[in-house]
């Protein structure tokens, strides 16, 4: 036969999944699952992926992809898609950095300077400094570019003022990866900067944004006069909707690398439940219209993980993710809706109950993810904005708005 | 890791393109589909010359000894071109059959004109209830060896007007039967079943104690017919593919160059969203249908949930596609001038073909459920 398409693992890449299947096995990852297990609030659980992460920083597996001099393992993007998998497969607790490792580091490593590699990429991995975005603002949401906050020039500072909303990790983060005005005169996508601030300078007020689900992993962050040192813009001054794009595109790309293996997992999850879940006496996996469902769920799964993985051969050869980023956006966010409709359907009355009922079914996670999914087609860019995406920079569509 | 074609790979795809571009252009197809048997003799000497009917097969039979990943490759054009005939009953049907279950006698024979190019041939399964399947199989088979004789009817076989001979799925004294039977043999009537795809026919086939070849029996049988159905869902969705992403693109160019309200209707966003649907869809039955000839290749565990997972997606998505097309092309998609309508007529049957999604979704069901 000829060459063809090959989804097996290189002899590199399997020694890369041994090492690390060696590493998982030897690090008492058990117990740090079971403890997650017993973590009720956000803060609990966030405390303890720190811990996790740390862990994970000293058996020199945080930012796969990073180079070695920041605290990297200098491994190929395919390998880090590989790390990300068998963490997802093993049920490790997530790192707690998620925006440090998955965002701003990339973005730090595309356009940062050397100073400012060395500053910030360390602590990113090992997680002593926790990462935030503000980019969103209650007047620019998927109108990014018309944000407001002001950043004004003043020697070797800038001078911030202005209100950032959505702002996750808000409540935890060290830092805070901005997009703010620089120059107000210009076109709105040329007088923006991209820019690090350090969230205990003074002026800065964070406040908890509760959401549809009742916790509050978002927040809104007030600037009053923040001074910031001008060596912390990233890229050049008025560049930064360029550096902003790159960040985003590592959104895209990252938030779904391993979410296949989680929805493959919840799926089995519901499966199992459908075995004594009954239906007109029966059991609901008897069921001809529960069966339909279910195997639509199996078959967009597995089309989302192999959509991946072309995704990842692409951006494997390129080195940078394309705007295809945005189809799988689109796909895994409303897979993951649906998804939960079918739970919903399977469970029946016993799907709404929450985690304060002893009755609710998996400790009330269902009724939970109903809620929670709605937000996915939302964050990291709605599902109309990634459909404009696509019509613009893939199809070549004149821009509608 | 490496989820794309390699560069032979996209070679042989280019390849085809420019063939069928020129060979087979729109008006040829619609040429083709007027005629009262659409095939054309010319037409499928030259693909034969290019070893494209054997391309399954092992060179022994005139084959090219390729896999599964080329021929989707291939298919891909194919159903980009529209290209009328009966190609998938032919090759990756009755070829896959009788590559199967087949004696090398009758490889030898019937194989070789398959990969030669010489013969056309059509599976006859489905019988009047017109479930997809061979459980419920009624044709009876009597006799053996030479006596061997069909008794009784099959419905939509797919273009067995241009077949040379018919791979006939009966029943008989050693259960499930596979027989062979010439075109000209006695007793047997094909007539037309005009359906909604113009460019490939469906039969309804009458045998009347028509002389018959056995292929294979029992188990035998069976597992011939399973594999059948694995590579040609696998052929049929590359197929599906290739058609679905022409619609996109006709689409996408229309909806670049209509103006109302003075600009193009592609920079209306309800236009817009259609289009990326549009991608979407076609991006994941890539993904999906690759996989599923992948799979084949390879032989793993997973190929027939991969299989299904394709022709259950691509059931509904070429379909869909299809919708958003001619919504797209306003007036003019409801035209008979306008192509959409002939992927649109492909794109039904080749839903129901093969078994139709909720078939492909409870095969799911079994394998991953129960
Ligand atoms: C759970 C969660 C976490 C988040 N975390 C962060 C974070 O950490 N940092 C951060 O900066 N932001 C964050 N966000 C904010 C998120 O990026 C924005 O909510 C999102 O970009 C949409 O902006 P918006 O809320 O202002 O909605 P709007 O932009 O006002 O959109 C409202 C509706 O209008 C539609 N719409 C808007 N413009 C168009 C258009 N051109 N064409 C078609 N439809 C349009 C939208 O699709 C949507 O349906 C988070 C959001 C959520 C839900």
């Amino acid at each position: 036969m000829m060459p063809s398409l090959d989804l097996t693992l290189t002899a590199q890449q399997q020694k890369f999944r041994e090492d690390l299947r060696q590493w998982l096995a030897s690090s008492g990852l058990e117990s740090w699952r079971a403890e997650m297990a017993r973590k009720k609030t956000l803060e609990e659980r966030f405390a303890h992926s720190l811990t996790w992460q740390k862990n994970v920083f000293e058996g020199g597996w945080a930012g796969v992809a990073w180079p070695k001099e920041y605290g990297g393992r200098g491994a190929t993007l395919m390998e880090q898609a590989i790390f990300l998998e068998e963490m997802a497969r093993a049920q490790a607790p997530p790192l707690a950095n998620v925006i440090g490792i998955g965002l701003v580091g990339p973005t730090i490593i595309a356009c940062g300077t050397e100073e400012q590699k060395k500053r910030f990429l360390p602590g990113i991995l090992s997680g002593n400094e926790i990462w935030c975005q503000g980019f969103s603002e209650p007047g620019a949401g998927s109108d990014l570019a018309a944000l407001t906050t002001s950043a004004r020039r003043d020697g070797d500072y800038f001078v911030v003022n202005g209100h950032k909303v959505w702002t996750s990790f808000g409540w935890v983060a060290d830092w805070n990866a901005m997009l703010v005005r620089t120059d107000a005169e210009a076109a709105k996508h040329k007088g923006l900067t991209y820019l690090l601030i350090d969230m205990k300078s003074p002026g800065v007020k964070v406040r908890p944004l509760r959401q549809m689900t009742g916790e509050s992993e978002f927040t809104e962050v007030f600037f009053d006069d923040v001074r910031v040192p001008a060596a912390n813009v990233l890229g050049d001054v008025n560049d930064g909707w360029r550096v902003a794009i790159s960040t985003l595109m590592h959104e895209r790309n990252t938030l779904g690398a391993s979410l296949h293996i989680t929805f493959a997992r919840q799926f089995r999850q519901l499966v199992e439940r459908g075995r004594t879940v009954m239906k007109n006496g029966k059991p609901a996996l008897e069921d001809p219209v529960i069966r339909q469902k279910l195997a639509q769920c199996y078959a967009e799964i597995e089309i989302f993980r192999l959509t991946q993985m072309r995704a990842l051969t692409r951006v494997d050869k390129s080195g940078v993710p394309g705007p295809e980023g945005s189809i799988l956006k689109m796909f895994w966010s409303e897979y993951n809706q649906r998804f939960q409709q079918v739970a919903s359907e399977l469970l029946g009355p016993y799907a709404q109950l929450t985690e304060e009922c002893p009755d609710a079914p998996d400790g009330g996670q269902w009724a939970y993810g109903f809620l929670r999914t709605r937000g996915n087609t939302i964050e990291a860019g709605t599902s109309e904005i990634q459909r404009n995406i696509v019509a613009q920079f893939v199809l070549g569509l004149p821009k509608s708005y | 890791m490496r989820f794309e074609l390699s560069d032979t790979q996209q070679l042989l795809k280019s390849s085809a393109r420019k063939f069928l571009q020129k060979e087979c252009p729109m008006a040829e197809v619609r040429r083709i589909m007027e005629t009262p048997a659409p095939y054309d003799a010319n037409l499928w000497r030259q693909m034969a010359e290019q070893g494209w009917t054997g391309i399954l097969f092992a060179e022994d039979y005139g084959g090219m000894g390729l896999g599964m990943v080329e021929t989707a490759a291939m298919m891909e054009e194919m159903g980009r071109a529209l290209l009328p005939g009966p190609f998938l009953a032919t090759v990756p049907m009755a070829g896959v059959l009788l590559d199967t279950a087949g004696n090398e006698e009758l490889k030898k024979i019937y194989l070789s004109r398959i990969g030669s190019g010489e013969s056309r041939a059509a599976v006859a399964v489905q019988e009047e209830d017109a479930a997809w399947g061979w459980q419920q199989v009624q044709l009876s088979a009597s006799g053996g060896g030479d006596a061997l004789r069909l008794h009784g009817s099959k419905r939509f076989v797919q273009d067995a007007g241009v077949a040379d001979f018919l791979l006939v799925v009966a029943r008989g004294g050693r259960g499930l039967t596979l027989a062979l039977v010439e075109r000209a043999a006695e007793g047997l009537s094909v007539q037309p079943m005009a359906g909604i795809d113009l460019t490939r026919r469906l039969y309804s086939v009458q045998c009347n104690a028509t002389p018959a070849v056995l292929v294979a029996t029992g188990e035998a049988a069976e597992r011939a017919l399973e594999r059948m159905s694995l590579l040609a869902n696998a052929a049929l969705v590359a197929e599906m593919l290739g058609g679905m992403q022409r619609v996109l693109e006709i689409s996408v160019e229309y909806a670049k160059t209509r103006k109302q309200f003075g600009k193009p209707i592609g920079q209306f966003q309800a236009i817009q969203h259609k289009c990326a649907d549009m991608v979407l869809m076609v991006e994941a039955l890539r993904s999906a249908a690759y996989y599923a000839a992948y799979a084949i290749d390879h032989g793993l565990e997973e190929a027939q949930a991969a299989v299904s997972t394709a022709k259950s997606y691509a059931s509904e998505a070429y379909r869909e596609v299809g919708n958003h097309g001619i919504q797209i092309h306003g007036g003019m998609g409801f035209t008979w001038e306008s192509d959409l309508h002939l992927y649109y007529r492909r794109a039904k049957a080749s839903e129901i073909l093969l078994g139709d999604a909720a078939w492909h979704r409870e095969q799911i069901a079994r394998l991953v459920l129960d």
